[in-house]
């Protein structure tokens, strides 16, 4: 059981005694019993070598209370929208009534409540947590959330948008769970939404867990911002890809306070497909951590990971990447990319790409560059008159766009495109 | 094609446990008690009649070892190791300090010769180019014999004992020793601080290029003793040397413990080139026995244009954990690693190296070729960093492993640490097996599977190869087909 060492053990303690009588309560008590086995992440825990969450989070907020009212948030996509707001699923702020045919959606509590082992069983994430403390902490205090089903077989039209925000004024913590099921050939986008409404220093932690039956398509657009930099948040996407199915993951990070990304996606079949691409963006004293693991179960699979920091000022970015093939995963085909460039003397990039193979007939490579912008390109861009600070927002843009080349729905592109100008916009000249 | 058919024929002649140098020599050694104790280290430190300062220096790496845990992070599995339940030092007994070599016991003179080690300085025959190499020899816990040294001394060159060293140049050992490698540094290291038994020691003065290639060659023969032998190697100001370094060990059922430490310090414009064939014995088709090598290998290119560059061809070991350093402290200075790590059966291979980037414009390279076949597990693992002054800073790593059989594993752990703008840095990494095309093409035009697996692998070293001294480059090649024997088909 947990050493009530810290002041951060005894707060998590206290919040898992508030958490552990609304549903679920055995999935609580693993979990529970899966971190405190493990404690707060920091240096000395693999994973988590760049990231040190036991420095961060030394004194944990109290858990978020709902926040009563209504209250208007602006909307940056034409889409459904289905809004958390401080740790609690809220229907009066979200699109219910214009759900398509075929998709289901119930809050998290309300399913917990329940207990119907079909839905326990997909929230349950034990396979993860049993690896990642923070993972095991969302599932012992997960307070709300959406659980989403597409039924098989439905081709949606429209987009549907995760949206989660923090907006109290008080520092507070939250644990939000998502589950999102795709049926068997289902196709969807859905933009999963991580921002802020405050500047208050809160303390998020987000898990989003996704089934994509055999044959399903899912394109995942995600963007998250804050506005704190003393925000602490950790995300974490649990995928399972099964046969024939394939997930195409879109990420724009906007560095604020320090936050992980993290994603564990498992091709789940054969002839899955799995393809992970991000920027992030990070200035200040930002802390930008994104790791993934993208673990080939079955024959066959595919996975693509193209990832782009650019880290400015002080920022530090962080990329940790490990294709795992089992040992029966023949045929696999892993490529992983990670690139970084640093702005200033005074930025810092972490890079760790890892493959771990177990299987003989697989084709598996990665490949990590970190350095500078280009003299050569900023020097032709130059020469034909641009001034250099746009040469090089010019050249950061293209890079930093390489990341949704995939990416087919266009307004979605052109929304990340958007929100990577303004970002350059506000650089230091 | 004569070479190839060479390899394939060696392969043939010898049965599953390839390893040739399986054989004990039967000689009678003096050891130590068996544990260690701050006892044992004063009575190593007075077998070796060491001045205070250094048996001080290894009392304290003593107490600070056992303040330390075994390192765990690394990809290798194994029982706990009884530390108590060793020798600590063991020597072969002869009448104290041989002069010449006819004092040395025949036995050990004939375990030499079947290692094809040359202890006797064979004369230039007229007509026949023969590169000459100096061997220091190191049987268990001491140095039996060190060949050329007159010759070196001619060119000012020390090559020497360490034992012998601490003696007759202390002023040398005093200032370097720990250096590059602190008695504090790690678990292995700080255990060796305390109980190094003997090792080779170099000085290359100002400006002298060392006359011929320096080798050292490690056996370790006794039952349950562990070997720590530390190396350490100074390049003053514009000197060059090549050393090589070369090992093997009897087959025995129980694991023997292997923790060295090699210190090299490369001054302005010096350049150190440390070669390493390893092939202890690796343990037998079940796994069972073998050695140990838990080693510690740092350069310190501490002057401006220095130059440190490792070469590693790894067949041997029950398990490897050993990581070749370069620490570019001089501006301009370089750093090369060049490896390839062949593992089969059920031998344990983690492995890379690490390059820190200090000074303006240093520059450095790693290649790195893992083979894995049978049940054997092969990690590459590196760190590349660059320090908030190391403007300029280059690296360029490829990782390239081969997967010979599906139940073998070969995994990439490359940490790459950035802290400066101006550094770029840049990292490869693949991994596939052979493909069933290349076997296909060789095997049409006549090759049999055997010989067009040699072909393919040898085509996959070669860039590590061709950084070999020619003499070990051969001996290389050969040991790589021995290595992968049974893995084909």
């Amino acid at each position: 059981m947990i050493k009530l060492a810290t002041e951060a053990d005894a707060a998590f303690s206290s919040f898992f005694e508030e958490m552990k009588g609304q549903g679920a309560t055995g999935l609580r008590q693993a979990a529970w019993e899966a971190f405190a086995a493990k404690g707060l992440p920091n240096r000395r825990v693999e994973a988590w070598h760049y990231t040190d969450l036991k420095a961060a989070l030394g004194k944990p907020a109290p858990i978020a209370s709902a926040q009563a009212g209504m209250r208007e948030i602006a909307r940056a996509h034409d889409s459904v929208r289905l809004v958390t707001l401080d740790g609690v699923f809220r229907p009066d702020l979200s699109d219910l009534a214009l759900l398509p045919e075929g998709v289901k959606v119930q809050s998290l509590r309300e399913a917990l409540a329940q207990g119907a082992p079909g839905v326990m069983a997909l929230v349950a994430s034990a396979d993860v947590q049993a690896e990642d403390a923070m993972v095991a902490m969302n599932a012992a205090l997960m307070q709300d959330g959406v659980v989403l089903r597409i039924a098989a077989g439905v081709t949606l039209g429209q987009k549907i948008e995760l949206a989660t925000y923090v907006s109290s004024q008080d520092v507070q913590s939250s644990f939000t769970r998502a589950v999102v099921v795709l049926g068997k050939d289902a196709k969807a986008t859905i933009v999963e939404t991580a921002g802020a409404l405050t500047a208050a220093p809160a303390q998020d932690n987000q898990a989003l867990i996704l089934r994509l039956a055999a044959g399903a398509a899912l394109d995942l657009v995600t963007h998250v911002s804050g506005q704190s930099d003393k925000l602490v948040r950790v995300m974490s996407l649990l995928a399972h890809v099964d046969e024939g199915a394939s997930l195409s993951s879109y990420a724009l990070v906007e560095g604020a306070g320090l936050l992980r990304r993290q994603i564990f996606a498992r091709l789940n079949g054969e002839h899955s497909k799995v393809a992970l691409n991000g920027a992030t963006l990070a200035r200040g004293r930002q802390h930008a951590d994104t790791t993934l693991v993208v673990d080939h179960a079955f024959p066959n699979g595919q996975s693509r990971e193209r990832f782009r920091n650019i880290i400015d000022e002080q920022g530090t970015g962080v990329f940790q990447g490990k294709i795992v093939v089992r040992p029966h995963a023949q045929k696999t085909d892993g490529v992983m990319q990670s690139k970084a460039i640093l702005l200033s003397d005074q930025a810092t990039m972490n890079n760790k790409p890892e493959l771990e193979i177990f299987a003989d007939d697989v084709q598996c490579g990665h490949g990590a560059t970190c350095g500078r912008l280009d003299k050569d390109q900023l020097f032709y861009l130059m020469a034909r008159g641009i001034p250099r600070y746009e040469a090089e927002s010019l050249l950061i843009e293209g890079f930093a766009n390489e990341a949704f080349q995939g990416l087919e729905d266009e307004t979605l592109r052109g929304f990340l495109l958007g929100r990577i100008s303004s970002w350059l916009a506000a650089r230091s000249k | 094609m004569a070479a190839r058919q060479e390899t394939v024929a060696r392969v043939e002649e010898i049965d599953v446990d390839a390893y040739k140098y399986g054989f004990t020599t039967d000689i009678e050694s003096e050891k130590a008690p068996k544990g260690l104790s701050e006892d044992i280290v004063r009575f190593i430190s007075a077998k070796k009649n060491e001045p205070d300062w250094l048996t001080e220096w290894r009392l304290e790496a003593y107490r600070r070892w056992l303040t330390m845990d075994e390192p765990n992070w690394a990809r290798v599995k194994y029982p706990p190791i009884d530390y108590q339940d060793l020798y600590y030092y063991s020597a072969p007994k002869s009448t104290p300090g041989p002069k010449t070599l006819d004092e040395v016991d025949p036995e050990l003179l004939r375990t030499y010769e079947k290692l094809g080690i040359p202890l006797r300085e064979q004369e230039i025959l007229a007509g026949v180019e023969t590169r000459k190499v100096a061997v220091d020899a190191v049987f268990d816990s001491v140095s039996v014999a060190t060949t050329f040294k007159d010759e070196l001394a001619r060119a000012g060159v020390i090559f020497c004992p360490i034992s012998e060293a601490v003696k007759t140049h202390p002023e040398l050992v005093r200032k370097y020793l720990g250096s590059v490698v602190p008695a504090t540094d790690n678990f292995y290291a700080t255990l060796n601080s305390a109980v190094f038994s003997d090792g080779s020691f170099v000085y290359v003065p100002k400006g002298v290029r060392c006359p011929m290639e320096l080798s050292t060659y490690f056996r370790i023969n006794e039952q349950k003793t562990g070997q720590f032998e530390r190396t350490l190697i100074i390049a003053d100001e514009g000197s060059y040397v090549s050393y090589l370094e070369g090992c093997t060990a009897p087959k025995r059922d129980e694991n023997q413990l292997h923790a060295a430490v090699v210190e090299l310090v490369a001054l302005d414009d010096a350049e150190i080139k440390y070669s390493t064939v390893q092939n202890w014995y690796p343990g037998d088709s079940e796994g069972k026995g073998g050695i140990y090598n838990f080693v510690t290998k740092r350069g310190d290119c501490r002057g401006r244009n220095s130059h440190i560059s490792w070469t590693q061809v790894e067949t041997g070991s029950a398990i490897t954990w050993k990581y070749p350093s370069c620490i570019l402290r001089g501006d301009n200075s370089q750093g090369e690693f060049y490896s390839i790590a062949v593992s089969n059966g059920h031998q344990q291979v983690d492995s890379g190296s690490k390059m820190i980037h200090l000074g303006r414009n240093t520059r450095s390279r790693i290649v790195s070729k893992g083979i894995s076949a049978g049940k054997s597990q092969n990690t590459y693992r590196g760190q590349v960093s660059a320090h908030r002054k190391a403007e300029g800073a280059r690296n360029f790593t490829q990782c390239d492993s081969l997967l010979i059989g599906h139940e073998c594993g070969a995994h990439t752990v490359p940490y790459i640490e950035s802290k400066n703008p101006s550094a770029q840095f840049e990292h490869e990494a693949t991994t596939s097996k052979i493909s069933e095309d290349q076997l296909f093409y060789a095997q049409q035009r006549g090759l049999s599977a055997e010989e067009a697996t040699a072909l393919i692998v040898n085509g996959f070293v070669r860039d590590v190869l061709q950084q070999l001294p020619m003499e070990f480059a051969v001996e290389a090649q050969k040991l790589i087909s021995i290595s992968l024997e049974g893995s084909v088909g």
